[in-house]
């Protein structure tokens, strides 16, 4: 008989590509959601680049750093979308009422994970690729043309996402839908310390020690670096896959936590507000 | 002598406090193979907190709750591939279609040749013209047989319904006590059935739990409840337990 510690972390392929088609099928019912997964990258990629268009023809720093707004803004999709993809595939369950059903099935907690995490990348290539391709035809920048680097920003971006994402679950299944609020906005709080758009420097020093403690402030000095210095990173990129992997731990427990403390209180039953 | 098979569910002392309110307050049954038991109380007594103790939903404050041998909610993905739920307050993702919503679940559930699986129970349900139908445009009676359908795919072994017929017209609810009965006999599953319903319970329950304020207030079947109280229905001894005219009488004796 295997002991609860050993059974919470087993994951059944069955149960996570159930979970997967079940949002695929989803997804095809409705070409809303599809339209909205390419709808608001592709609105920020034609506002940021057209801004990178005009400061380019009006300073000669930004014009050397050509396509570093669009990389950006591309980046923090990745981040923002990656998150959202994982936090709304949740929120559907919540939406739907159908969150009792899935806890007393033998889905696990991590296969729940397993699965959100998958939508999150498939909800992100819907919205991203063609958006990426967007880039290259209205601005000229080939984002794919950062070789390893990209795939090292990407893990590390996406790796951020999912940490934030299942702590926003584990809040939403301790606090039912009054949370949800938390899903949209969470990653707000990140962006002026990940230092998107600017270099950490032109931070006050006692903020710089905040923005150093989060991932993605590595990715995109990484992405100026490589942008404007042609310099690739390496040591920011394993900085930021260290925090990462810390902060992925601590969220997968937090969620378990939460979990247990929903059993608790009883909010499984009444995931309303 | 022969050794005493252990019950299907067993509830032992059963407690669950949500800070200061007390919503199951030391309760104890159990349950035997294939049998079906309704749990009876008004608004509030616990009979959902205690379905949702069963299913592992819920921890319990204090006392255990055993399923098929596995303690409750510890050890419950030993068992809950072998139980299911069906519940009008829990629904199913209403842009699926019948048909992807069996399957999912289906899939969770690890169920064998899940096609012929789904076709089956669609054909045992009536729901075999609304398999490619989205689950939120069908009828209130239709979506119970969905929702039914999925709480019988894995063909479980313990069965949990929480006023499965509510809102449902007589003949509806006629049909679906009809098909529970069925499956019951069939599968020799056990079935605990939680309703407000007194002729529904009558109809299929041999045995009656009744619940008051988080206690058990009578356990019995329903022709020794009717004889106990003097009472012709169900109802008529429901309301006497609800309004405490049970214990006037005790007490008047």
């Amino acid at each position: 008989m295997s002991t609860p510690s050993t059974s919470a972390i087993i994951v059944a392929p069955h149960r996570v590509g159930a979970m997967v088609l079940r949002y695929l099928y989803l997804l095809r019912s409705s070409w809303t959601r599809l339209l909205e997964l390419i709808y608001w990258p592709a609105v920020q990629l034609f506002v940021w680049g057209f801004l990178q268009f005009y400061i380019a023809q009006n300073s000669g720093f930004f014009a050397r750093a050509s396509g570093v707004f669009i990389a950006a803004v591309l980046m923090w999709d990745v981040l923002f979308r990656g998150q959202l993809g994982f936090s709304v595939s949740f929120l559907e369950e919540m939406w739907s009422r159908n969150l009792t059903n899935l806890m007393i099935s033998p889905l696990r907690p991590i296969e729940f994970v397993c699965a959100l995490m998958t939508m999150s990348l498939i909800r992100l290539a819907i919205g991203m690729l063609p958006v990426t391709f967007l880039a290259i035809a209205f601005f000229g920048f080939n984002v794919y043309s950062l070789g390893l680097a990209l795939a090292a920003f990407f893990v590390n971006l996406i790796l951020t996402s999912w940490a934030v994402g299942i702590v926003v679950a584990g809040v939403l299944l301790r606090n039912g839908m009054g949370a949800e609020s938390l899903a949209w906005t969470l990653m707000f709080v990140l962006m002026p310390l990940a230092c998107v758009y600017y270099p950490v420097s032109v931070l006050p020093d006692w903020l710089q020690v905040i923005a150093w403690m989060l991932p993605p402030t590595y990715v995109f000095e990484g992405m100026r670096a490589l942008l404007m210095e042609h310099v690739v990173r390496v040591d920011l990129m394993v900085e930021a896959f260290a925090l990462n992997a810390l902060y992925f731990v601590a969220g997968v427990f937090a969620f378990l936590q939460l979990l247990k403390g929903a059993r608790r209180v009883g909010s499984l039953l009444q995931t309303g507000e | 002598m022969s050794k005493a098979v252990e019950p299907v569910i067993a509830v032992d002392q059963l407690v669950k406090l949500y800070k200061t309110t007390t919503a199951v307050d030391g309760i104890s049954f159990a349950l035997e193979r294939g049998s079906i038991t309704g749990l009876l109380g008004g608004n509030g007594a616990g009979k959902t907190t205690t379905i949702a103790m069963i299913m592992g939903l819920v921890m319990p404050t204090s006392g255990t709750v055993r399923v098929l041998g596995a303690e409750m909610p510890r050890q419950r993905y030993q068992v809950l591939h072998e139980m299911n739920f069906e519940s009008p307050y829990v629904d199913m993702p209403h842009r699926l279609t019948v048909r992807q919503n069996l399957k999912v679940f289906g899939l969770l559930y690890a169920v064998e040749d899940l096609n012929d699986r789904i076709a089956s129970v669609a054909r045992e349900l009536d729901l075999t013209e609304f398999l490619d139908r989205p689950t939120g445009k069908l009828s209130a009676g239709q979506k119970t047989r969905v929702a039914l359908a999925k709480a019988l795919i894995n063909s479980p072994r313990v069965l949990l319904l929480d006023e499965p017929t509510a809102s449902l017209d007589p003949d509806t609810a006629d049909w679906v006590r009809g098909h529970l009965e069925r499956f019951r006999k069939e599968r020799g599953a056990t079935v605990l059935l939680a309703s407000h319903n007194m002729a529904e319970v009558e109809r299929l329950c041999e045995r009656v739990i009744i619940m008051k304020r988080g206690r058990i207030e009578d356990d019995d079947t329903p022709q020794r409840l009717l004889v106990r109280y003097g009472r012709r229905t169900l109802e008529e001894v429901f309301l006497d337990v609800a309004r405490g005219r049970g214990e006037t009488r005790e007490a008047a004796q």
